[in-house]
């Protein structure tokens, strides 16, 4: 029996439909009251965030401690552009979002050239300095509200907003990995060496992985700036980064179904355990030593969840069933 | 006149980059590890040494010679516990990056919850005085910085080149495969290095906490950024340079603030550290190494 | 006319001068040894052919033209590609993505393409498809298409890496020991397989190799080196009973 090919995606597209609708209604009868359905902005946010972080660590294999860093270049960006731009708000918002994106990757490319032409972990650190001197420089210069911060932001983050660009990326991600560029990126982290005597031009790819993740993270970015409407640069700080690396980590560095999964785990939790905030940095620290340790490859691996293979399985198991009677 | 000052000021700061950069080289060259809990280390030192002198009140030399076992023990402790059965099983880089950044992050919070966050205020700990030496003054501080950053730089010099733990350090650093075939213990090397490093960094921060007077939890970040930049300014690897480049880094810093930009010093630390990579990625006194296939 | 010729090539690193003079040229579908005792540079050579390191003096050809200050994976796209003496796959990745992997550069579709699933995307990733598997046949590894490449047995793993090398449509490919930790009867099919490789595919084939009789039953032309000079030259015979060649092997005189 043959599988039809598109019918696992038709599948997939119903899936994603259907929980739009049920949390839209949800949201606007009011039962997912105004506070949850902020944390449901944050879900999608992070679900940015961590993809696109696996991208860049999880794939890649480089590890980037700065991804916060390019969110706030990319919300100070977007925001900037809505407020002053003049043009209507529904047409600004979404190139805002773009501005944001392309100005991460300007930063991406400014941070990404000098470390990834080399072998070793230069983006590691580079990285993790840009996300400290991003803030400097966001106070240092006139147009960014300084340490006050940037207030006066339109909301115009809505769910349906957050959850399109949430699907989006997921699935722009999912389709780029399984891509003959995908597999260059992966080669690069398998084995750097191997990969370039494969004729893969390894700069290229690293620079062209590097700067999707920050181009997402820009635009996650832009998102929050819109959904919270005040912008602190001591938000987008080292500790921030840290939440999405390790979002990447303990999902499984190469897996996207885990990033999703401990995006939603790891944003959902602390709303539920507000008594242990103090405690909550070193029980990741903690969780991040430990999984180094005992499963580095992270909670799910490089698995994936796939309507597919499901598919496969159950009609596989109708047509023995058809065969045995 | 006022530039030299500024520049001997820069010396003096950039001998603490120094004694930081050290620690970094040194578990660089050994592992090719950046151990990001180093600079944190150096918050480690500060804190035991407020808790010996400030809480405890015990002598300064003792407090000095707590902090610096201390942090020499801990840094045993943290290889033994978060690193060697990474590195033994030979772990993609990345596992040992992130756990470096788990152990940062740990002891960053750790200090948080035990000490709050707040900035904890340290007693001038040595005499300080402004000594003419010429037409110029400079603080005895500033000369008990660079006076011992340079001792320590010629004391390791020789740990490494004149004693046998010293050759076990070049020969795990040049192969560790074939110096454990040669009968050298590796892992207790390896745990040596971290250990030497760890406690220049608690001679590092008592200098810090004499120099500045405040410490807080978070206090290894930057500092720790900085001494990496001056580790590949220098070279990596090379005990020398990771000394010069902590000098540069600390003048360069000195005059910038100088020139009224200290709103960027730690900017213009970043860029250097990119314009390295951009022109002269080996650093000073770097060997340009390609890995072996 | 050859396909890989060096004049004067050599590397020093620091003083240590690995390789002085070497000269070498292999002609169209020409199997050529490199032998030599352990040091002799052999590897080095390898290394010098595909940019790993820069030559400090002396150059490299490939088909008349220099290939000296190229990147490795511009060397690898020109025509020459190589095995590695310690198996380099790509682990985590499955048999054919490691032969997919190696034809990369030679698919045009972008990364917009890719991320849209246009039909240029499409078209090539089932042409890619189609070409890996008839490669993996000539292995006999497309049972194994979406295997692990960690979970494949050693000589497997060896023949993979051959099959990614030759994935690069090369003209000339660099075999690093390729029979090492194979017993006999691997190394006989071993044999066999470089001869039907290079038949088929019409390539040169430059191979280092610890195994005399393997060597000296498949060159047909073999360089001795030692202490990182060429000291020998010539056919399996020449080779054999060239008295410098067996001091080299035995040391001393």
């Amino acid at each position: 029996m043959k599988t039809k090919k598109w019918i696992p995606n038709v599948i997939i597209l119903v899936l994603v439909l259907a929980l739009y609708v049920v949390l839209s209604v949800l949201i606007s009868a009011n039962i997912i009251n105004p506070y949850y359905s902020g944390i449901l902005t944050m879900v999608c946010i992070n679900v940015i965030l961590a993809v696109s972080l696996n991208l860049a660590t999880g794939f890649l294999g480089q590890l980037v401690l700065g991804h916060a860093g390019f969110m706030s270049v990319g919300a100070y960006a977007a925001s900037l552009f809505t407020m002053y731009s003049g043009l209507p708000q529904i047409i600004s918002f979404p190139i805002a979002l773009l501005v944001g994106g392309l100005v991460a990757v300007v930063f991406g490319v400014i941070i990404g050239v000098p470390a990834l032409r080399l072998k070793g972990d230069y983006l590691a650190i580079l990285t993790l300095g840009f996300g400290e001197i991003i803030r400097v420089l966001i106070l240092a210069v006139p147009f960014t509200g300084g340490a006050a911060g940037l207030s006066g932001i339109p909301l115009l983050t809505t769910f349906t907003y957050v959850f399109i660009l949430a699907i989006l990326t997921v699935g722009i991600i999912f389709a780029f990995i399984h891509s003959r560029h995908g597999r260059a990126v992966i080669a690069i982290r398998e084995d750097e060496i191997a990969a370039e005597a494969a004729g893969i031009n390894t700069t290229y790819y690293k620079l062209l992985a590097f700067v999707m993740a920050a181009f997402f993270a820009g635009v996650a970015g832009g998102l929050y700036a819109h959904h919270i409407g005040v912008l602190d640069p001591g938000k987008f700080n080292f500790n921030y980064s840290v939440e999405i690396l390790i979002m990447v980590v303990l999902g499984g560095m190469g897996s996207i179904t885990g990033s999703v999964i401990a995006a939603v785990v790891l944003t959902l939790l602390p709303e539920a355990l507000r008594g242990f905030s103090e405690y909550r940095m070193l029980i990741y620290s903690i969780i991040l030593i430990c999984v180094m340790l005992f499963k580095p490859s992270g909670l799910l691996g490089q698995y994936e969840f796939s309507i597919a293979r499901i598919f496969k399985r159950l009609t596989h198991k109708k047509a023995d069933a058809e065969k045995e009677a | 006149m006022d530039i030299l000052a500024q520049v001997l000021n820069g010396l003096g700061i950039g001998s603490i980059y120094a004694l930081v950069a050290l620690g970094y080289s040194m578990v660089y060259g050994i592992v090719q590890l950046i151990n990001f809990a180093h600079g944190d280390i150096i918050m480690v030192g500060a804190y035991v040494t407020y808790v010996g002198l400030v809480m405890a009140g015990v002598p300064l030399w003792a407090a000095v010679l707590i902090s610096i076992l201390f942090c020499g023990i801990a840094g045993v402790l943290i290889e033994k516990l978060a690193y060697s059965r990474l590195l033994k099983k030979g772990a993609p880089r990345i596992s040992l990056l992130i756990t470096a950044i788990g152990v940062s992050i740990f002891l960053q919070n750790l200090s948080q919850l035990l000490f709050s966050s707040s900035a904890k205020s340290m007693p001038a700990m040595f005499p300080n005085g402004m000594l003419e030496l010429g037409a110029l003054q400079v603080s005895s501080n500033t000369l008990l910085n660079i006076g011992t950053s340079i001792v320590m730089m010629i004391a390791l010099q020789l740990l490494v080149n004149k004693t046998k733990i010293g050759k076990a350090m070049r020969a795990t650093s040049e192969d560790a495969g074939a110096a454990k075939l040669m009968g050298i213990s590796t892992s207790s090397t390896i745990a040596f290095t971290f250990g030497v490093g760890s406690a220049l960094a608690a001679v590092g921060a008592v200098l810090y906490c004499n120099t500045f007077h405040q410490i807080t939890p978070y206090m290894g970040g930057m500092l720790g950024l900085k001494a990496f930049v001056a580790a590949v300014l220098g070279g990596i690897g090379s005990i020398p340079g990771a000394m010069l480049g902590g000098y540069i880094l600390g003048v360069a810093e000195s005059l910038t603030t100088a020139a009224g930009g200290s709103q960027i010093t730690d900017a213009i630390v970043f860029g250097i550290l990119i314009l390295v990579l951009l022109v002269k990625p080996a650093g000073l006194f770097g060997k340009n190494t390609r890995e072996k296939v | 006319m050859a396909v890989l010729e060096t004049k004067n090539l050599g590397i020093a690193f620091g003083g240590l001068r690995a390789l002085e003079d070497v000269q070498i040229s292999i002609g169209e579908r020409e199997i050529v040894g490199l032998i030599g005792p352990n040091g002799a540079g052999k590897t080095t050579m390898f290394n010098l052919l595909t940019d790993v390191y820069v030559p400090t003096e002396g150059s490299i050809e490939l088909e008349g033209k220099s290939i000296v200050g190229k990147k490795t994976y511009q060397i690898t796209q020109n025509g020459i590609s190589r095995t590695f003496q310690n198996i380099r796959l790509f682990k985590d990745v499955s048999v054919i993505d490691n032969v997919k992997i190696a034809m990369n550069f030679q698919m045009k579709y972008s990364v917009l393409s890719g991320i849209f699933r246009t039909p240029a995307y499409r078209r090539e990733e089932k042409e890619v498809e189609a070409r890996a598997l008839d490669l993996l046949k000539v292995f006999h590894l497309d049972s194994k298409a979406d295997d692990m490449a960690k979970n494949l047995p050693y000589g497997q793993q060896r023949k993979l890496e051959i099959a990614r090398a030759l994935a690069t449509n090369p003209k000339v490919l660099l075999l690093d020991e390729p029979a090492a930790g194979m017993n006999p009867t691997e190394t006989r099919e071993l044999m066999e397989t470089i001869q039907l490789i290079r038949d088929r595919f019409e390539i040169s084939i430059l191979l280092i190799e610890h195994d005399m009789s393997f060597v000296m039953g498949i060159c047909e032309h073999i360089f001795v080196l030692d202490y990182g000079k060429i000291i020998a030259e010539g056919s399996a015979e020449e080779i054999r009973n060239n008295p410098k060649v067996i001091a080299a092997y035995l040391g001393g005189e």
